[in-house]
């Protein structure tokens, strides 16, 4: 009897649970529905069409065909000249403003976070190229570095010889650098500055009673306890200045010149799709640029080591 | 060589000062470069006060680029919709993924985790055909229900709701509420820090896009700022009083937006700085 009755209970408390169960299941589904849609159609979606469009010559007249051609997009990125000069363009771009940033930011974040008064306003005044349009920037910039342009106007002053700083293929890369370092370093600025403000205090006075200066506070306190902050940085600045696209396409017309000399990847994939109509061979230039992307952050992620673990 | 002896402070309001001059000297040339007539700004005299101040450059650009309003009022439709939207469900799905059982929870999650690492330009031109497909180019829904949800939010709300008082919920079952009563009354009221945070940074991404619409909206009526700011530079090349004017008439809103919420612009900065 005890044992029957055992099963009895064992069985309805199956029972309540899978009906607990299902209505648990209805509940996560409902409010997974809309991302699940969302990211279904405009994400993997896309990702799975992105993969089989790389594998076809597709024509888009009216309607859209496809003729499968196998690896040839890919192979013919190789012989493509345009293809190299953006992707030189891109990965210059990427070796001078990342750590740049990174520095400038840290160099902001400590020199704020050293007892200064008004903090807050000067952080206020600091953020705010990081909350303004690129698109603004980009022409506040282009006015700027403009032959009758202020910068020549303070060259002038100066006495210095004034220069075509957009039209010169060896500078006008280097005009958005500046640019894009000057609005961006105050983001990571105020990542740094979160993060200091968590390295105990007590770390700094021990350092000070072993006779540490403040280079050397800033060196064996400060930068090592950063690590994991760092890494979010530079991590976060691959991906962005990879993915260039905005201040190229604003101050080249979309053309990417003069000669070559502004054009990314992403400009590039651009061009692909909307002047030349061919999206497989665009999509190939896309997987090539997440390839990038994903194979330097694991590269970073193997030699700073990684960010905090998620919990 | 202590440190001690050097007072570094002054060095340091210096160093500041500087940098806060580099900041602000762009956009005060574009300012000024607003209320100038074109003969003023081409002469070649770097004078910050107009000396002939005058208000004809933002008079001009709404007489001659009629759209420009229609531009200032997609942006913000399209901006409003995406925000409120990206609330709602970046919560639904970040708090399911935190505090809900469902089967295949894992599989989700690792898959949201998986899309945060793919570049955006993977899917952008499958996204402008399968747009084109569905008849939205050129359309608010175009612009909008592609980015109404966004997996690093969903992330970084799925960290917050972790974190949450279980007590809260529990309470709130026994007075047979169901899962989304106690979410939409009790939980997301208490999520407000957060959801703050998230709006400042949708918001601004939405308003500053520049990607999406190059790609899906070519009827100037339907251009976004951005995009119109851009056309309207193509037009009046070397106007740049006028080009300046507009890009005031751009950049005014998010300043006054920055000017008003300026410490929760921070506090979303830090949250997605990886503290979640």
């Amino acid at each position: 009897m005890i044992q029957h009755g055992g099963f009895v209970v064992f069985e309805v408390r199956r029972r309540r649970q899978t009906k607990k169960n299902i209505t648990e299941d209805l509940a996560g589904y409902l409010f997974m529905t809309p991302t699940i849609l969302v990211m279904g159609t405009f994400v993997v979606l896309p990702i799975l069409y992105a993969v089989y469009l790389s594998l076809h010559k597709v024509k888009l007249l009216g309607g859209i065909e496809y003729d499968f051609i196998g690896f040839r997009n890919f192979t013919r990125l190789v012989d493509d000249e345009r293809v190299w000069i953006a992707l030189w363009n891109t990965v210059q771009y990427v070796i001078i403003v990342v750590p740049t940033q990174t520095i400038l930011a840290l160099i902001l974040a400590v020199t704020l976070n050293s007892g200064i008064r008004g903090r807050n306003w000067w952080r206020i005044l600091y953020f705010l190229p990081t909350v303004t349009s690129s698109a603004v920037l980009a022409l506040i910039f282009m006015w700027i570095y403009n032959t009758d342009g202020l910068l020549n106007d303070f060259l002038t002053f100066l006495g210095l010889p004034t220069y075509n700083w957009l039209g010169d293929p060896q500078v006008a890369l280097k005009g958005i650098m500046l640019m894009n370092i000057w609005s961006t370093a105050p983001f990571y600025m105020v990542i740094y500055l979160a993060a200091l403000q968590d390295i105990p205090q007590t770390l700094y006075e021990a350092a000070e009673l072993d006779g540490a200066n403040n280079w050397q506070k800033f060196i064996y306190v400060t930068v090592p306890l950063l690590k994991p902050v760092t890494f979010f940085v530079i991590a976060m600045g691959i991906i962005g200045t990879f993915q260039l696209f905005d201040q190229s396409y604003i101050f080249s017309r979309g053309t990417g010149g003069p000669n070559n000399s502004t054009l990314t990847v992403v400009l590039l994939i651009y061009q692909a799709v909307f002047r030349n109509l061919q999206i497989g061979y665009a999509s190939a230039i896309a997987f090539l640029l997440a390839f990038l992307i994903i194979t330097i952050s694991l590269i970073q992620r193997r030699f700073l080591g990684s960010d905090k673990p998620y919990s | 060589m202590t440190g001690y002896s050097i007072n570094w402070k002054p060095l340091l309001y210096i160093l500041l000062t500087l940098y806060a001059v580099v900041t602000i000297i762009p956009f005060l040339w574009a300012l000024s470069a607003s209320f100038k007539p074109l003969s003023e700004i081409v002469s070649g005299q770097a004078n910050f006060l107009p000396r002939n101040f005058t208000f004809d450059n933002y008079k001009q650009i709404f007489l001659q680029e009629p759209l420009f309003l229609r531009w200032l009022f997609n942006s913000i439709v399209i901006a409003v919709f995406v925000t409120i939207l990206n609330l709602i469900f970046n919560s639904m799905a970040g708090y399911a993924l935190a505090r809900l059982r469902f089967s295949g929870k894992r599989f989700w999650f690792f898959l949201i985790l998986a899309v945060l690492a793919v570049p955006a330009q993977v899917t952008l031109i499958p996204t402008f055909l399968i747009l084109k497909a569905f008849g939205w180019l050129n359309s608010y829904q175009g612009m909008i229900v592609p980015s109404m949800v966004n997996a690093t939010f969903i992330f970084m709300m799925r960290q917050f709701f972790v974190n949450f008082p279980k007590e809260l919920e529990e309470a709130a079952a026994l007075d047979g509420l169901t899962a989304f009563g106690t979410f939409w009354r009790i939980v997301l009221p208490l999520a407000k820090p957060a959801l703050a945070a998230q709006a400042v940074f949708v918001f601004m991404g939405s308003w500053n896009n520049f990607l999406l619409p190059v790609v899906i909206l070519f009827d100037p009526e339907m251009f976004t700022l951005p995009l119109g700011l851009n056309t309207f530079k193509g037009q009046y090349i070397s106007y740049w009083n006028y080009i300046m004017a507009a890009s005031m008439v751009f950049t005014l809103p998010t300043l006054a937006i920055y000017a008003f919420f300026n410490r929760y612009f921070i506090q979303s900065v830090t949250f997605t700085g990886g503290k979640g």
